[in-house]
């Protein structure tokens, strides 16, 4: 099937409040605005309030099949216990991107790509503690070459509303961290 | 109008406000709070009214009197918020109502979890009130289709004074996905001037909604028009897709997200050199059983895929009329299946039969 078109299967993990939906709901539609087939999946339950959230993404040239990720072109950790749940469900010669500021251990599977970015002290750096997310946009972006950075930017806006404009500054530079950490 | 990417639930709330619903009653509920919530904040900006009721059973009650003024309504829930709405249901029916029911299933029996599930098939499809009645019933795949079926839905309810289902499950409203609102084709709908209940001002004798009808012969007299109408119903509004018939050796039947990952499953045994198709029923009633008649002589077998222990496998079974031996493969309790577990079922019957 990878072979019938572009296929991207995402999944982004970590606590609540770090802002792994959002960051999933901006590459969706980032994925959208260049013309993708994209589905946002949320986890919703109980364990969202102080536990763990993640989504799955899928960005595809076809029609979205299932939109449940089981094994993940690319697995995005923000904590320990996401690297700890999520770490087999990436297909060999995927990759696996963990936020080394809250996460001390390596990745332990040797048929994936592992890359290893402090996005919290990226954040803190820019001033801006909460712009992780955002940070690891820009990682991702710079490794994968898409989405583009003015989709992002207008998905950013379209996400979070546009009252949140003046934001927008910030989370330019928030990518441009983010790309910067990988290049 | 452009794409946007909304969230099923969401998206619901905006198709249903576009066809006309101006009466929502609800109670809240996991995996569907955004409907509400949606409703809450857009209907009153339409000129609507949004109730959030005391309860289930209160809000099936309004939604009874709001379509016995002929109004546009709806409620939506999730499985054992639609266990409450049985009874309304069954009198709704039984007064020959429009409106919409929702539910975006979960899993039980009783409370269950929240997760995503197809286990209300039986309830939905079989009358889950009592006395003899049924209601067509939708099951989109994707949120563009889930928009589409609205408008369609309070169509059929108006043209045939039926409540309507769409049955969803968490997945579906959860989801996100780009949808394009499109305007409805028009349907030719009949007048509601000769039984709605909007005051007489005097110059006509009262219209009566009414389920009670005490006397057997004039009960079945009813009945027996309503059968009728729910014969034009099974011939005119069977809605299927057809993927991957042709050559196919199995031929698997799901409905709503879990075709999807059977769509995916079918792409991954392809790669293989299997050749595998799909039924996907739009309507779970009336059920699609002219599809069955369509299943190329290459098909050895079928397989229903459901995220239950097994219920329109019932369905497939009678549409096959022992045509072909009928498999099942379904995940329950909330989990949901993989394409690779679902590939790894025919592979593994495929090997069995070999």
């Amino acid at each position: 099937m990878k072979d019938q078109g572009f296929l991207e299967e995402i999944i982004i993990a970590g606590f609540g409040g770090q802002g792994v939906l959002s960051a999933g709901m901006i590459l969706a539609y980032a994925g959208m605005l260049e013309g993708k087939n994209v589905a946002w999946l949320p986890s919703y339950g109980p364990e969202m309030r102080g536990g763990t959230a993640n989504c799955n993404v899928v960005l595809s040239d076809d029609p979205v099949g299932s939109p449940v990720v089981s094994q993940a072109d690319t697995l995005i950790v923000m904590n320990g216990p996401s690297l700890d749940k999520f770490e087999n469900h990436v297909r060999p010669g995927g990759i696996i991107i963990v936020n080394s500021s809250l996460i001390e251990r390596k990745v332990s599977r040797k048929d994936v790509t592992a890359y290893y970015f402090p996005l919290n002290d990226a954040a803190a750096e820019l001033g801006s503690a909460k712009a992780a997310n955002i940070v690891l946009l820009g990682a991702y972006m710079a490794l994968k070459g898409f989405p583009q950075k003015p989709a992002v930017l207008e998905s950013f806006l379209k996400v979070f509303g546009e009252g949140k404009k003046k934001f927008l500054p910030i989370n330019e530079q928030a990518l441009l961290k983010g790309q910067s950490l990988v290049n | 109008m452009a794409k946007v990417l909304m969230k099923g639930n969401e998206a619901l709330g905006a198709a249903a406000i576009k066809a006309g619903c101006r009466y929502f009653f609800g109670y809240p509920i996991t995996p569907q709070n955004e409907v509400p919530e949606y409703m809450a904040r857009e209907m009153p900006k339409a000129g609507g009214v949004f109730v959030q009721a005391e309860s289930e059973v209160a809000a099936i009650n309004m939604v009874y009197g709001a379509a016995s003024t002929g109004a546009r309504v709806m409620t939506s829930s999730s499985s054992p918020g639609i266990s409450l709405k049985q009874e309304g249901l069954s009198y709704i029916a039984a007064a020959e109502l429009p409106c919409l029911i929702v539910n975006m299933m979960r899993s039980g029996p009783g409370l269950g979890g929240i997760q995503p599930s197809q286990a209300d098939y039986f309830q939905a499809t079989r009358g889950g009130g009592n006395g003899d009645y049924y209601m067509p019933v939708f099951a989109p795949a994707s949120v563009q289709e889930l928009v589409d079926l609205v408008p369609l839905s309070f169509d059929l309810a108006d043209e045939y004074r039926t409540p309507v289902m769409i049955l969803g499950d968490g997945m579906i409203g959860q989801i996100m996905e780009s949808v394009e609102f499109h305007e409805a084709p028009p349907r030719p709908l009949p007048s509601k001037e000769d039984w709605i209940t909007v005051g007489t001002g005097e110059k006509r004798s009262p219209h009566i909604v009414n389920t009670l009808r005490i006397v057997p012969e004039v009960l079945e007299k009813f009945l027996n028009g309503y059968f009728n109408k729910l014969e034009t119903i099974k011939q005119k509004e069977c809605r299927w897709e057809e993927y991957g018939l042709e050559g196919a050796e199995i031929v698997l039947v799901a409905y709503g997200t879990t075709s999807r990952i059977v769509k995916s499953a079918l792409a991954s045994l392809a790669g293989e050199g299997i050749k595998a198709g799909l039924i996907r029923p739009i309507t779970l009633w009336p059920y699609p059983q002219r599809a069955f008649d369509r299943i190329p002589p290459s098909a050895k077998a079928l397989m229903s895929v459901e995220m239950s222990a097994g219920q329109m496998l019932d369905d497939v079974k009678i549409a096959s009329a022992g045509r072909w031996p009928v498999h099942f493969f379904g995940r329950s309790g909330g989990m949901v299946p993989t394409p690779g577990e679902v590939a790894g079922a025919v592979k593994q019957l495929l090997g069995d039969r070999e």
